[in-house]
């Protein structure tokens, strides 16, 4: 039921943007007014989330320490996993961004008879989700040439290692087939085993939708109903550059290509409001991007205020004559 | 357990969750489960608002009439004041992660007890209240309003968790539901929802310096039969003081080890310790509790808790600040302490006075751990050791929490057992140093009453110590933690009988040949000492 609204949704959104070019006409609602909004939307929902949560202070130094501390000089300081200075925090940060160090250790817990308690290696999560985050990147930085008049020499190197496995014509991309495998495994994954679909919301199975339509209609375009690229290319250029490209051409582009642009443009205004502000998030956490050197630096609370003690000379007053009786000195005899 | 389930059958555990969705499970607030409810009289002392008894059993909780606007107010404070609460309400994607890593799930299958569902909890009423999406899409974009069966359900749930941040290790994001816990639990206390086995020692520790309660006579007479049963052992009179200005170092331990067992042999061997070292240190009767039970109400009440430590070090006018064996307040002491009541500016950076080694981890602090200290006394030669007193014991070493996940003390402790004991194992790798298992009672869950989750809470701990008493013969559960000593023993008791549970001082006491000491015949325990026994 869960991925149900999600998956009606996505299908309603591919639609809405078929139905409305072949139909509507609407070529430059969904290739230049849509694409600019969800942008600005993008764009500013993502400042603005950032900047909320960087309004609420850290009033505490709280890194989870995952390793040896720096105490004794004989004793081995773990300085990725648990680092005492900014440098350890940096190299803690990347392994976490680009290698998802945490999510790496996963295990799998069974109970089995005895009782008996395992703990096995568990890296599938990890290898979907790294698979995924990294094809995606790929294939964006792929798409950076139908921005780009001349293509820079980074992006064509780009995309030629992504298809350096040189089968059929055009050239396969390895990304594409790795991210269709990526998302539909996080998608199974999720409906399959009973906690994480007892666990999962609509708003986890609509960027999965969102991404795989995008996915798939980007993969037909390329491989199977061509797409008119030299057009494609005019609008893309012509979204940069300000300067929209005439109804002419924008009709000569397949329907199946604004599916596929207004599936990412909803994803981009989507994104802001939704759990894959983690994007953003994961730079900001505490528990990962804090050195773990509070009894050396003094760690400053700004909202830090006097609060009521029981003072030492209260406590005397309670337990004086107990105190004496007990010898143990006391300030007012 | 005197009463309810046995261990064979605690161990079957489901772990398939209900056909229906969990919003419309309804919480059954279960005995067993959950610790009584907070006195009137101990709220009133802590100033604490909502002051009466209550029990959460009853239908009625006693709960203000504008019970849900405060909590919501609260809510909106501590998104406004902390931005791990901000972050960890919005940017969890729900893989799962961290499902099976909670001691409470594990050992009781209640989907909500995995930590991504106990978040979500929160994080509905969240949504509901504190986001455009959750205000217009309610249930589909997994928001939920607030009601009385909500907040009751928050409560049981949030005292299902004893902030061990395991968790928090393997989340993608750092989402750390200790953090998210800590802030439930002030929201709770904003309504006085307080339990009586947090806010009994709270009081206490307010007015009398100690979670127990013990009064300055009664710390020293606990002390004084410890020094005739050192003295029975060691033929050795050892003479502390207390509230001694003018020392060079104040000691401060958590309470617990000056009054039960297996605690007092820890501080027996404390006392030993620094006798034969000469070391120019006091108690304090006013600053008699390291442990910190007010971080389980709110960051206020922990911080007027923790304030008498430097308040008293200043007084006495000691050098630097000495602390023994404990979990959380180590936790508290090394990323909340100097936050607090800092800066100690008028202490000076700890310098063993043995060895001369100058302790740079805590140059702002000034307080370091008792197994920084020792470890540096044994690398250096400065102490006598036989560890073959220790051959009747097989140990293993249990990582607490929070000086693994919120310090990284591992070696430390490790490098000491491993100086004064022969026999030492670790337990398996995925339940110790950063992926230790909670002992299932922290959190001030340590009460009788719920003893059913607390024998769920440690049979991941108990279970691996079963696997290297198997395979090792171990016998004993060396720890660091005053409320380890006294929980863990229940564990033992219960899922692995014949274990039992020791400081890390104990052991050091023990092996420590001590200048002028007779031939030892016992150890602390009054157990014949291992060689003995064939004579």
């Amino acid at each position: 039921m869960k991925s149900l609204i999600p998956f009606i949704a996505v299908v309603v959104l591919v639609l809405l943007a078929f139905v409305g070019v072949e139909a509507g006409n609407l070529q430059f609602l969904f290739g230049v007014v849509i694409p600019y909004a969800a942008l600005a939307a993008f764009i500013v929902g993502f400042i603005i989330r950032v900047v909320n949560w960087g309004r609420s202070p850290v009033p505490f130094s709280i890194p989870t320490t995952a390793g040896q501390q720096k105490s004794l000089p004989w004793v081995k300081q773990n300085k990725l996993d648990n680092p005492s200075g900014a440098l350890g925090v940096v190299g803690r940060m990347a392994l976490e961004v680009f290698l998802f160090r945490s999510l790496f250790r996963n295990t799998k817990t069974e109970l089995r008879d005895g009782p008996k308690l395992t703990y096995g290696s568990e890296k599938f999560l990890w290898l979907a989700g790294m698979a995924f985050h990294w094809s995606f990147l790929i294939i964006l930085v792929r798409h950076l040439r139908f921005f780009a008049q001349s293509v820079p020499p980074v992006i064509s190197l780009v995309a030629s290692l992504d298809s350096f496995l040189q089968i059929g014509v055009p050239l396969l991309y390895i990304t594409d087939v790795v991210i269709l495998l990526a998302v539909t495994y996080l998608f199974i994954r999720r409906v399959s085993m009973p906690l994480i679909k007892y666990i999962s919301l609509p708003a986890d199975y609509f960027p999965l939708f969102l991404i795989l339509g995008i996915v798939i209609s980007g993969i037909l375009m390329r491989y199977f109903s061509k797409v008119y690229i030299v057009g494609v290319k005019e609008l893309a250029m012509g979204l940069v550059s300000f300067n929209p490209v005439n109804q002419e051409t924008m009709q000569s582009i397949t329907p199946l290509f604004y599916v596929h642009l207004f599936l990412i443009s909803v994803l981009f205004a989507y994104f802001p409001f939704s759990k894959l502000m983690h994007l953003g998030g994961v730079f900001l956490s505490p528990t990962r991007n804090m050195p773990n050197n509070s009894r050396m630096v003094r760690h400053i609370n700004p909202w830090n205020h006097p609060v009521h003690v029981h003072t030492y000379e209260e406590y005397e007053n309670d337990f004086r004559e107990k105190m004496k009786k007990a010898g143990i000195p006391v300030e007012k005899e | 357990m005197a009463k309810g389930p046995k261990p064979d059958e605690l161990s079957k555990i489901n772990y398939t969750p209900p056909r229906k969705e969990w919003m419309d499970v309804p919480t059954e607030i279960r005995s067993g489960m959950f610790c009584w409810g907070a006195k009137g009289k101990n709220l009133e002392t802590l100033e604490f608002p909502n002051a009466r008894d209550w029990s959460p059993a009853e239908e009625d909780w006693k709960l203000p009439e504008n019970w849900k606007e405060i909590f919501l107010d609260g809510m909106k404070e501590r998104l406004e004041k902390y931005r791990s609460f901000r972050l960890f309400m919005d940017i969890c994607v729900r893989c799962g992660a961290c499902a099976d890593k909670c001691h409470f799930f594990v050992g009781g299958g209640d989907p909500k007890n995995m930590p991504v569902l106990r978040a979500e909890l929160l994080r509905s009423v969240y949504r509901k209240y504190f986001t455009t999406s959750g205000k217009i899409f309610g249930k589909t974009a997994g928001a939920r309003e607030l009601t009385i069966d909500v907040l009751k359900e928050l409560w049981y749930y949030y005292f299902q968790c004893t902030e061990c941040r395991r968790c928090s290790l393997f989340c993608p994001y750092g989402i750390d539901q200790a953090e998210i816990t800590m802030i439930g639990r002030e929201l709770f206390n904003l309504l006085g929802l307080n339990t009586d086995w947090i806010s009994g020692p709270v009081a206490n520790c307010y007015m009398k310096g100690n979670h127990l309660g013990l009064e300055p006579h009664t710390i020293t007479s606990n002390i004084e039969y410890m020094l005739d049963d050192i003295e029975t052992v060691t033929g050795i009179k050892v003479t502390p003081t207390f509230n001694r200005k003018g020392a060079e170092i104040l000691f401060v331990t958590p309470s617990g080890d000056l009054f039960a067992d297996p605690g007092t042999y820890t501080c027996m061997g404390y006392l030993m310790l620094f006798h034969e070292l000469g070391l120019d240190y006091t108690w304090s009767t006013y600053a008699s509790e390291g442990g910190n039970f007010g971080f389980f109400t709110s960051n206020d009440m922990a911080k007027r808790l923790n304030a008498k430590i430097y308040a008293e070090a200043k007084r006495l006018g000691v050098k630097w600040i000495l602390g023994g064996e404990c979990g959380h307040m180590w936790r508290v002491l090394n990323q909340y302490m100097d936050t607090w009541n800092g800066p100690a500016d008028f202490l000076e950076v700890p310098v063993s006075p043995i060895t001369g080694m100058r302790f740079d981890n805590s140059k702002s602090t000034k307080m370091i751990h008792i197994t920084e200290f020792t470890a540096d006394l044994i690398k250096n030669g400065k102490l006598k050791l036989d560890p073959s007193r220790n051959d009747d014991l097989v140990v293993t070493y249990h990582d607490s929490c929070n000086t693994a996940r919120g310090m990284g003390l591992m070696e430390e402790p490790r490098y000491i057992i491993k100086n004064v004991c022969n026999n030492f194992y670790e337990m398996p790798e995925n339940t110790i140093r950063e992926q230790t298992f909670c002992c299932g009672s922290g959190t001030g869950l340590n009460a009788g009453e719920n003893m059913e989750l607390r024998m769920r809470g440690g049979f991941p701990r108990a279970n691996a110590v079963r696997h290297v008493k198997d395979k090792h013969g171990v016998n004993m559960l060396a720890n660091i933690c005053a409320i380890d000593r006294a929980t863990l023993s229940a564990a033992m008791d219960y899922w692995v009988p014949g274990v039992k549970v020791t400081g890390v001082h104990e052991l050091v006491a023990n092996a420590l040949i001590m200048k002028g000491e007779k031939e030892r015949e016992t150890d602390l325990r009054g157990e014949p000492l291992p060689k003995k026994e064939g004579k």
